[in-house]
């Protein structure tokens, strides 16, 4: 979908660079990259640094930034919705038509939005004012610190074969940042394969009851 | 004992240090290499900050023979976290919350590199002057 958006709007001085937040790198990232037939940059991070740069606490998200290099839309969701929570066959795997729709709504919204600033710039309602931007960032904390340092110190120590010795590392990351479903989902899979999209994972969401999973980009000023 | 230094965002680096409970005594050839910090008569200094040694803390922070920096020691003076796991020997040394927030008041987009599938490293920095949507995803 972003090689569509990519190619129609590269004419008009705009740019996708797509990053996988995964530590499984080439040999997990590769296949989706190839069949994506991309023309703009598909970068790996391994590690999740530029989730901690700028806030990425779940995929997708998206963030805007212009010509001179200042964020005009900071870390949000991008594209997508909660529908699957509400219309996701969870043994099927299939979408009801409802959810569908909704999907498809949100999708057009935020493309629309991200064509409208790529013709006008700083005139396109979507291009936040530098207060918005600012009143947008995320907040880190002490915690968030932590588990930042945890993580990587978890993923690195995965890495090297040693999962055993990571796993409490892993947990820390989770527990000191709740909120990040990358971190929750990323070290699910360092533990065990799988683990990202299992029951544990439904009952994490379930768990949020009336908070979203994605929160909606907030499209209108 | 060969210790795994990960410095923030730097590339992991393997020293001869001495790890001893919360302290971690870096020798002083591996400290820049590890970390981007090297001691100057001011103090230890990363490009243009300087964080001068307290006077009276002197032995918490330097030792003679051969010379060693404890790098843990500077990373609690400047409120950043550092978390070690022992068996391996790898400590992790984290951005503090206040870097953390203060990257950001100018809304400058924070510059990274990254490699592709092929290798490659991009930085954000070669987009300056183009529109930069980026979109993060992954395969978990």
């Amino acid at each position: 979908m972003w090689q569509a958006l990519h190619e129609e709007l590269a004419g008009q001085g705009f740019t996708c660079i797509a990053i996988a937040l995964d530590s499984g790198g080439p040999a997990k990232t590769e296949q989706w990259i190839r069949a994506a037939k991309p023309t703009y940059p598909c970068l790996i991070d391994e590690r999740h640094l530029t989730a901690e740069l700028y806030g990425v606490v779940n995929v997708p998200m998206g963030v805007w930034i212009d010509e001179t290099g200042r964020i005009v839309r900071p870390a949000e969701t991008a594209a997508t919705s909660d529908a699957f929570r509400r219309h996701l066959d969870r043994t099927t795997k299939q979408m009801s038509a409802e959810g569908l729709a909704e999907r498809e709504r949100v999708r057009a919204a935020y493309l629309s939005a991200l064509r409208d600033w790529a013709a006008r710039g700083p005139a396109s309602p979507y291009a936040l004012s530098e207060e918005q931007a600012r009143q947008r960032l995320p907040v880190s904390s002490e915690a968030h610190a932590r588990a930042a340092a945890s993580f990587r110190l978890g993923q690195y120590l995965s890495s090297r074969g040693h999962g055993q010795a990571a796993t409490p590392f892993l947990a820390d990351a989770r527990r000191l940042h709740p909120e990040s479903w990358s971190y929750r989902r990323q070290t699910w899979e360092l533990e065990e394969p799988g683990k990202a999209g299992s029951a544990e994972f439904w009952a994490a969401v379930d768990a949020l009851g009336d908070r979203p999973y994605y929160p909606p980009a907030r499209l209108s000023r | 004992m060969s210790v795994t230094i990960l410095y923030q965002a730097r590339t992991p680096y393997a020293a001869e240090a001495v790890a001893e409970g919360e302290n971690l005594w870096v020798p002083a050839d591996d400290l820049a290499p590890a970390s981007g910090w090297e001691l100057r008569p001011e103090g230890a200094c990363r490009g243009d900050v300087c964080v001068p040694i307290p006077r009276d803390r002197r032995g918490e922070f330097l030792r003679e023979g051969p010379a060693r920096f404890n790098l843990a020691a500077l990373a609690r003076l400047l409120g950043e976290p550092v978390i070690h796991e022992d068996v391996h020997g790898v400590w992790s040394f984290g951005e503090s919350a206040a870097a953390r927030r203060s990257g950001t008041p100018s809304l400058q987009a924070p510059d990274f590199a990254l490699p592709d599938l092929a290798g490659h490293v991009h930085r954000l920095a070669e987009y300056r002057g183009r529109k930069v949507f980026l979109v993060f995803w992954a395969s978990w």
